[in-house]
């Protein structure tokens, strides 16, 4: 059964080629449903792999299948090749499973718009490279998905790209990456320089022949490129951005699937992280926990229902960095399921939303959908509950199990980097029981005349051009159709139930834990913590979500308290537009220069060199005359010359 | 009394140089391409000459078959030389080998 495992990513090929060559003709909605078809067929396949993989017993949990040799150059020989072992599978399980519902939902949320087919061809491209990221069994064709969900990301995010603000956002998603892949690039030339093989299997034994020094090196390069697809300071700047693509893509690439190939790629390559220095894991740690709390202060004064979730988002990735940092790679791949399921629920209910309501994605302008979108705010408060983290849903698990790893990693550092994640965890709650208040519950603010103050309604209107232009503010906010419902659903069902695959109690319940030990228990943070500190953590979490709750309730529901939303914090600090501020001062002074060294230097020296060959030749070309005799003349003399030389310096 | 005038290799030697140089001086102060022409086959046989010469003094036949090597390219080099000259002398009768810098490009 594990040999099935090209048919994974082949499926969503298949799909991409297939509506590539078909797509216009089957327009709409029968393109949709090919997509989802695949993705649905890739998700059946998976489980196939995942039966076959269950059934060997937990030593021989790996399998290698080599399609054929990609690259053989030399002593380089790279194969496209399969690495299918827990991890890959966990991650493509999900990967197809939440992609699958999300192709359904855009079958919904796409209708009548103009370039449906073209949107599936992305989508199912996007799942293909996704695939070819999580399965691949050594850096390259790892790095070959990578930059495949890069230009898909691209694509998506500028898909309505007759707005120049979405074509802008395209650029800066792909170009922020660049940096990142700069990282990838250089790590993979550098493993193959030092340990001389690339494939993931190969680099695990050949570790202990490198230096420390050379281990560190790779391990930090490749958080580099981690850095910026998983969107985490400094390079967290292009997500908030990407929510310019339609929200089903929003849900899938830049929530539940693509921006978690760093932390994937982090918990891949775990003996290399462990090879390095000591202070590798711990740089890794903080960027995370930074960027946790970070992007969760921003997310405090957002009133784009999406951004709010986008800077959610990458305040949940630095959780996950924070878990990889300080050895919980379990607890890293958990809380990535569990972020897959609400946050994709998420989305995706803001996106019924944003349907609902005709393209309005500004808060101030919703409130008081409750009654109106039953299905939509039922599940959207299911998620939300999720990733407040209150129990029994998903997301207390797995924040619980982070936070707990960082204390139980020992010392002073362990105890801040656990009270940073807890404050981020009730900043975290606070926002999104904010969110939840100013569109579900309150007063009917839509009912009201658009007023000028109401600037976000410029970027609205720019982000959803899918959504035919109705009656913006006469209509009703309705309920979305049953395709958008459905996997709303579904993954509300998930992350609702979610945690039962890591329950903390007893060694029996914690399914994903000895599931993912073949991988990476050799690192795997080993946890000392005894069971009255567990429980006091647990309440301790929770009560900083219920404050968090009843702060926002205070605040938003029962307006006793007038709402903090400091300009600082709804411009993210100001970090945008100091970048632009720099690049415009100084970087443009500086690139002038550089232009200016490269037309008078550079290009100076090339033209200098042609236009000295050119009077040597002017000069040259007059002995080449034509007279016979003149050519004998010189090959006389140049005997002459020749044999005196001869005759004088040799002596017979 | 007879004064015993005995041919040594040096005179061959010396044949062969004189033969070269009136080649060579031929060739550089003739205009006439059927005269240089042949000024040119003068050089190759003194060189020729040299090579036998050598090849007797020396007890070694390479320099013999080097001869035949020669007589092969002089043979071609006449083919395509006289063809050039003839077909040069038929467009213009007078021509000199000066006249042929007019096919420089």
């Amino acid at each position: 059964m594990l040999d099935a495992v090209w048919l994974i990513p082949a499926l969503p090929l298949a799909g991409f080629l297939l509506l590539l060559a078909f797509g216009r003709r089957l327009a709409e909605p029968g393109a949709g449903w090919l997509a989802t078809v695949m993705c649905a067929g890739s998700f059946v396949a998976t489980l196939v792999v995942f039966a076959g993989l269950l059934a060997e017993n937990e030593a021989n949990r790996r399998f290698v299948q080599i399609l054929f040799a990609w690259v053989p150059v030399g002593s380089l020989r790279v194969d496209l090749g399969f690495l299918v072992d827990p991890l890959s599978i966990t991650m493509a399980l999900f990967v197809t499973g939440v992609g699958a519902l999300i192709h359904l939902y855009a079958i919904g949320y796409m209708h009548g718009d103009p370039d449906f087919p073209r949107f599936f061809v992305y989508l199912n491209l996007f799942i293909f490279s996704m695939l070819m990221l999580v399965l691949g069994d050594n850096l390259l064709v790892t790095f070959l998905g990578w930059e495949g969900v890069g230009a898909c990301s691209y694509f998506l995010v500028s898909f309505w790209f007759t707005d120049e603000a979405n074509a802008t956002a395209g650029k800066k998603a792909f170009i922020t990456n660049r940096v990142g892949d700069w990282g990838f690039m250089l790590a993979i030339f550098l493993a193959f320089a030092t340990v001389g093989t690339i494939d993931y299997v190969g680099l695990n034994a050949g570790l202990s022949s490198v230096a420390a020094v050379t281990a560190t090196a790779i391990g930090l390069l490749l958080f580099l490129g981690a850095v910026g697809k998983s969107a985490q300071i400094p390079l967290y700047i292009w997500l908030p951005d990407a929510m310019a693509g339609p929200t089903p893509v929003s849900a899938l690439i830049h929530a539940a699937t693509m921006v978690t190939a760093g932390v994937f790629l982090m918990t891949r390559v775990n003996p290399i992280l462990a090879a390095g220095y000591d202070w590798v894991p711990d740089v890794i740690a903080w960027v995370g926990v930074i960027t946790a709390f970070v992007a969760a202060t921003i997310a405090i004064a957002q009133n784009d229902i999406k951004k709010v979730l986008a800077y959610s988002t990458i305040s949940q990735l630095g959780y996950m960095f924070l878990a990889v940092g300080v050895g919980a790679y379990v607890a890293a791949i958990f809380h990535m399921v569990m972020h897959a399921f609400f946050k994709a629920l998420l989305f995706l209910g803001s996106g019924s939303v944003i349907h609902g309501m005709n393209g309005e994605q500004d808060m101030r302008r919703m409130g008081a959908l409750r009654k109106l979108l039953p299905i939509t705010s039922v599940t959207f408060i299911v998620g939300w509950l999720s990733i407040a983290g209150v129990p029994p849903f998903s997301g207390f698990w797995s924040k619980d199990e982070i936070l707990l790893s960082a204390w139980g990693s020992g010392g002073a550092q362990g105890k801040a980097l656990w009270a940073i994640g807890l404050v981020t965890a009730l900043i975290t709650a606070y926002y999104m029981s904010r969110q939840v208040f100013l569109v579900f519950y309150g007063d009917a603010r839509w009912r009201d005349e658009p007023t000028p103050a109401a600037a976000g309604g410029e970027l609205a209107e720019g982000t959803a051009q899918g959504v035919p232009d109705g009656a913006h503010h006469g209509a009703e906010p309705h309920e979305s159709p049953w395709l958008m419902t459905l996997p709303l659903v579904v993954l509300a069902v998930l992350s609702a139930v979610g945690g039962v695959v890591n329950l903390p109690f007893t060694a029996d319940t914690q399914f994903l834990q000895r599931w993912l030990e073949p991988v990476v228990g050799e690192n795997e943070l080993q946890l000392t913590v005894t069971t009255g500190t567990k429980w006091a953590l647990a309440v301790v979490a929770v009560a900083a979500a219920l404050v968090g709750i009843l702060g926002a309730a205070t605040v938003y529901l029962r307006r006793r308290v007038r709402a903090v939303e400091p300009a600082v914090l709804a411009h993210a600090y100001y970090y945008d537009e100091s970048i632009s501020r720099f690049v415009a001062g100084p970087g443009t002074a500086f690139f002038a220069s550089v232009a200016w060294f490269d037309v008078h230097v550079i290009d100076g020296a090339v033209n200098g060199i042609a236009a000295l060959v050119a009077w040597a030749a002017r000069r040259l070309r007059r002995i080449q005359s034509g007279f016979v005799r003149s050519y004998a003349l010189g090959v006389a003399t140049g005997v002459v010359v020749v044999l005196a030389y001869i005759i004088t310096r040799i002596d017979f | 009394m007879t004064v015993a005038l005995e041919v040594t290799p040096a005179w061959y030697l010396v044949l062969a140089a004189l033969i070269f140089s009136i080649g060579t001086f031929g060739l550089l102060i003739r205009r006439n391409p059927l005269v240089m022409f042949m000024c040119v086959e003068l050089m190759l046989n003194a060189v020729t000459l040299t090579f036998v010469t050598f090849s007797r003094m020396l007890q070694d036949t390479n320099g013999q078959s080097i001869v035949v090597f020669v007589l092969v390219v002089a043979a071609a080099e006449v083919v395509v030389g006289l063809a050039i000259i003839v077909a040069l002398l038929r467009k213009r009768p007078d021509a000199t080998a000066d006249d042929a810098a007019l096919l420089e490009g």
